[in-house]
């Protein structure tokens, strides 16, 4: 009984994760500028991520795998928002003006 | 399950790949040759070649990366325009895939166990591996010590890389006035996030460099794998707190000792195997149970390795980088 309830509550997280990832690509792929795809491509850094490997350490158990994967959780929580905020403040720096209606980048240059 | 799996991968591989060669913007080839780096690296992991996807991951899509990028910062961010070879190109390339083709015919398939390279000396290795030597990690075993000779033709070889690019980029420019100028103010040195993360990781990478360093002969890693990573480290700090604060912690010159450091040991304890009365790269004699010397010749080999290839790649980085501000 245990083990089913595991194995249903691991497997909704890898599912939920995975449609989060989707999302996620869905999204960087149909948002009109940087801001908003960076937005988009941030959910599957942040729940996808982290819904699956919730779901992976409970596959796992108590085992040292899981202590592995709770370290690449932690590991992930940090950099992920770093990575986007350097993204993001590079793209200030170069020029690209933040707009969240519908038009594309306009770069200084263009 | 896993032949679906790589079928996915190899078809984003492909892809990855007409990417590369179709885009003008460098930049971008850069990018994508970094994911082309993954995903052939997840490829080999589902081909249960760790030891080789934790290179590919991390000299592929980390070090070349930065490495690449650092060049670029050298020249233009777009591929030049015209050849007039285009015709004849296309034809080498379509003859040489057609040949490549004809060849996979005769391939064995895919997991054959009566294949060419499982019948060869791969059998003996595997049988061998507990007697003689002892170590969980195969892989280890055939590279540090089956096939010693080989592992250290590697290191000479980036050994040699190393040296080769230190002499092309600091041929030119002033020798001594360009580290006096001040970086500019763009780049990470001003954001306090990311300086504040990445002060946080530097030492957990480090430490993840040595584990895999002395883990080599237990699980996937070893000096090469080690080496990146702890370049990597370096690397990172070097963007974070910018160049010169990574010169005073690790100056060029121990550098340039631990890349000659880590050949000579690699060489050294080669020619202790001959003083000691048996073969070049015997590490049977250097403890009395032959067992013992195996895996003392193993760390010492794999540490000699793991400098070189630290030396080299922040060498290699350092190079590019000081080319860049003067």
């Amino acid at each position: 009984m245990m083990d089913f309830v595991l194995h249903l509550a691991s497997w909704i997280l890898l599912t939920a994760g995975g449609a989060f990832v989707l999302i996620g690509g869905i999204g960087a792929l149909r948002m009109p500028n940087l801001y908003t795809r960076m937005h988009a491509a941030s959910v599957t850094d942040s729940m996808g991520a982290v819904l699956v490997l919730l779901g992976v350490m409970l596959q796992a158990g108590l085992t040292l795998a899981t202590i592995k994967l709770g370290a690449i959780l932690l590991f992930l929580l940090i950099t992920s928002p770093t990575a986007s905020y350097a993204l993001a403040s590079a793209a200030l720096l170069a020029g690209i003006k933040p707009d969240a209606g519908r038009a594309a980048d306009k770069t200084p240059g263009s | 399950m896993t032949v679906l799996f790589g079928i996915f991968l190899l078809t984003l591989l492909v892809i990855t790949a007409v990417a590369i060669v179709r885009t003008r913007n460098l930049f971008v080839a850069v990018m994508l040759l970094g994911i082309f780096s993954l995903l052939i690296a997840i490829n080999f992991f589902v081909l249960d070649a760790a030891d080789v996807a934790l290179t590919e991951a991390a000299v592929g899509a980390g070090i070349s990366t930065v490495l690449f990028l650092g060049a670029l910062a050298l020249t233009t961010e777009r591929e030049r325009l015209g050849t007039q070879y285009r015709w004849l190109s296309l034809i080498i390339v379509t003859s040489a895939t057609l040949v490549v083709l004809y060849a996979t015919f005769d391939k064995p398939r895919f997991g054959d166990p009566e294949a060419p390279v499982h019948q060869h000396v791969a059998p003996w290795y595997l049988e061998k591996t507990p007697e003689y030597i002892d170590v969980p990690n195969v892989v280890t075993a055939v590279l540090a010590s089956f096939r010693g000779y080989d592992t250290l033709g590697e290191v000479f070889v980036v050994f040699t890389a190393g040296i080769g690019v230190m002499f092309l980029l600091s041929a030119h420019g002033s020798g001594a006035g360009r580290r006096e100028q001040e970086a500019s103010g763009i780049g990470l040195r001003e954001h306090l996030i990311p300086r504040v993360v990445g002060r946080l990781l530097v030492p957990f990478i480090l430490l993840f460099g040595l584990y895999v360093q002395f883990h080599g002969d237990f699980g996937p890693g070893g000096g090469f794998q080690a080496g990146a990573l702890i370049a990597a480290a370096f690397i990172l700090y070097a963007l974070i707190e910018g160049e010169d604060r990574t010169l005073a912690a690790l100056p060029q010159s121990g550098l340039n000792a631990l890349m000659v450091c880590g050949a000579l040991l690699y060489g050294g304890v080669g020619l202790a195997g001959i003083v000691l009365g048996s073969n070049f790269l015997d590490y049977s004699v250097l403890a009395a149970d032959p067992v013992a010397g195996q895996h003392l010749g193993i760390i010492l080999i794999e540490a000699g390795v793991g400098m070189t290839v630290t030396g080299v790649l922040l060498s290699i980085f350092h190079a590019f980088a000081a080319r860049d501000r003067a």
